[in-house]
């Protein structure tokens, strides 16, 4: 443990209060590392889809470890780190491909689809001269693998053994609506990045904050498409560090605060000239208009009207991370769908209309805090509760997210 | 209309375009293109790979006005502004009324904290109507393909 670290202590108010130094502390960054991504903890690594083919694979990361993601000829999905048993170069070096196997650029060793070593250059010299002792154990050294759980098309991996099953560490009040959105086979309809000066965790705060969206997302409220008086809730998972947050449709029959907003709205005069943007159809059958349901430590599935995406987020250091989003349909979508979901892409992502200024809220707390390393956030919508609750003006899933990250960390 | 004709008529659209963009006069930028134009920001790697994803698509003026509407009214991000660069245009005829135009771009973003980086890089694909409703050249469909898959913080304004 690092000498900072160690004069950590965090408030006595317990979860209502985040110390700022969680968002600043090298050492920290280091023991989540170990912790977290290293640890007992399950990392999103892509879409089933985006590896459908035997051979098929992309690159993505634990944490810092740089990972494989691979499906073998036999169909099964494997999980390798990215480095060499040599001396450690990146074996992978595309975002994405099909290979029969893999092989080091540095000096020629090989690699199964399932990230085992197969071939060492000039094991046994050349001419008879040089090559490695007949003893050697090139394999001694070999990219660790992790183990993979898929659900619902979603690949997950971890390197502990301790890692409960993926579906009890959802849990099921997550899992089920994970089934809701990953209900059949999907397609993927392309991936970005945004790349944040903040740590990481800063997003899945954000992410976790049902009390924002209608604040901070201005586009929402102007085009009423998302204010807390609409029917819907927060539901809270795992060991605290999943969560859901859902709206319904809105039915028009919400009471006195709907009245003073439509008000205040029409007062604005401010209209969508094309509203086939937000033309939507309600395609899983239950109203749920919206969905964000997030799964600790960094992974998010998205279901905004008929815009469906996976985000994954990345570590980068402590004061950066890269934001992944993949953005799916339905092997099913006829091509009006395609056409909408492609529509509706313009409500997130980097230029999202309702995801910009997510990006830029998290930088402003980074930069906000950077004297402050000993102060911390008030947390305290909705109390201190761990829980489930029916509005959305509350901050419980940003609390389980910090219950979640004291456990793991055992701070 | 001869090749130099064209070639100074064109880049007079594409020089228009940026200045307007970065001397922040968004509220033109929906008149450089057709009534049904269609403006999509994509990533080179999707376009590779045939996946249609946008960063940003309007399929219609109203919809970059709405573009706009939301940017000077909705949107909150912190102060900044682009500087457009453009070059190596290449134009070809489609038939005596439209041409392709392919074009390189580099943007600079100028933050308001003095922070002033490149941004953006990468090419405009254009269709142009070489007689708008205004007189002047309109695209009919500008893909602007990003070279780098990674977009810093947030794309708020156009490129
Ligand atoms: S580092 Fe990979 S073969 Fe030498
Ligand atoms: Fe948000």
């Amino acid at each position: 443990m690092s000498a900072i670290l160690a004069s950590r202590t965090w408030p006595k108010e317990g979860l209502t209060r985040v110390p700022y130094w969680v968002y600043q502390d090298p050492g920290l960054y280091e023991r989540e590392q170990e912790r977290i991504f290293r640890g007992d903890a399950w990392t999103f690594l892509g879409l089933e889809a985006e590896v459908a083919n035997p051979g098929d694979y992309k690159t993505t990361f634990v944490g810092d470890m740089p990972v494989v993601l691979s499906r073998d000829e036999a169909g099964v999905l494997h999980a390798w780190e990215n480095r060499c048993a040599h001396r450690g170069a990146l074996i992978a070096l595309r975002n994405q491909g099909n290979a029969r196997e893999f092989a080091c650029v540095y000096h020629n060793w090989t690699y199964d689809l399932s990230g085992t070593l197969t071939g060492v250059a000039f094991r046994r010299g050349v001419g008879g001269q040089g090559g490695m002792p007949a003893d050697a154990n090139p394999a001694s050294q070999s990219p660790r693998k992790l183990r993979v759980e898929s659900y619902c098309g979603l690949a997950f991996g971890t390197l502990s053994t301790r890692t409960p099953p993926i579906e009890a560490y959802l849990g099921e009040n997550i899992a089920v609506r994970i089934r809701r959105v990953m209900k059949e086979p999907v397609k993927v309809l392309g991936s970005y990045s945004q790349m944040f000066s903040n740590n990481w965790k800063l997003y899945m705060d954000n992410v976790k904050d049902s009390y924002h969206a209608s604040l901070l997302h201005l586009f929402f409220t102007t085009f009423r498409l998302n204010r807390l008086s609409q029917k819907g809730g927060v539901v809270v998972g795992g060991d605290g560090g999943n969560h859901v947050s859902y709206s319904m449709r809105d039915t028009g029959t919400a009471g006195e605060e709907y009245a003073r907003e439509k008000l205040r709205s029409s007062n604005d005069a401010f209209g969508l000239e094309a509203p086939g943007l937000l033309e939507a159809v309600d395609e899983i059958g239950d109203g749920i208009t919206l969905q964000i349901l997030s799964v600790f430590p960094g992974f998010v599935l998205q279901q905004i009207f008929n815009s469906l995406a996976v985000r994954q987020i990345i570590p980068k250091g402590v004061g950066r991370s890269e934001l992944v989003w993949t953005c799916f349909g339905y092997e099913s979508d006829d091509a009006a769908m395609t056409a909408r979901r492609l529509r509706q892409a313009n409500l997130v992502g980097p230029a999202g209309f309702i995801s910009m200024e997510d990006g830029a809220a998290t930088g402003f707390v980074q930069r906000g805090v950077a004297g402050s390393p000993d102060r911390a956030s008030f947390i305290e919508m909705g109390g201190d509760a761990v829980a489930s609750s029916e509005s959305r003006v509350t901050e419980t899933s940003v609390r389980g997210l910090w219950k979640s990250w004291r456990g793991h960390m055992g701070i | 209309m001869s090749d130099i004709e064209l070639q100074v008529s064109v880049e007079s659209l594409l020089a228009r375009y940026v200045h307007a963009i970065d001397d922040d006069r968004l509220e033109d930028w929906p008149g450089f293109f057709v009534d049904q134009g269609i403006y999509r920001i994509v990533t080179a790697e999707n376009l590779e790979r045939g996946l249609p994803l946008p960063v940003m698509l309007a399929e219609s003026r109203a919809m970059l006005r709405d573009r706009v509407n939301s940017l000077r009214r909705a949107n909150v991000y912190e102060a900044q502004r682009y500087r457009h660069s453009v070059t190596a245009t290449l134009i070809d005829r489609i038939d005596s009324a439209r041409v392709r135009a392919t074009s390189n771009f580099m943007v600079v973003r100028i933050m308001r904290t003095g922070e002033s980086a490149l941004f953006a890089s990468g090419r405009y694909l254009d269709r142009i109507l070489l007689k708008g409703d205004n007189g002047q050249p309109q695209f009919e469909e500008r893909v602007v393909v990003l070279d780098s898959r990674a977009v810093d913080t947030l794309l708020a304004i156009p490129i």
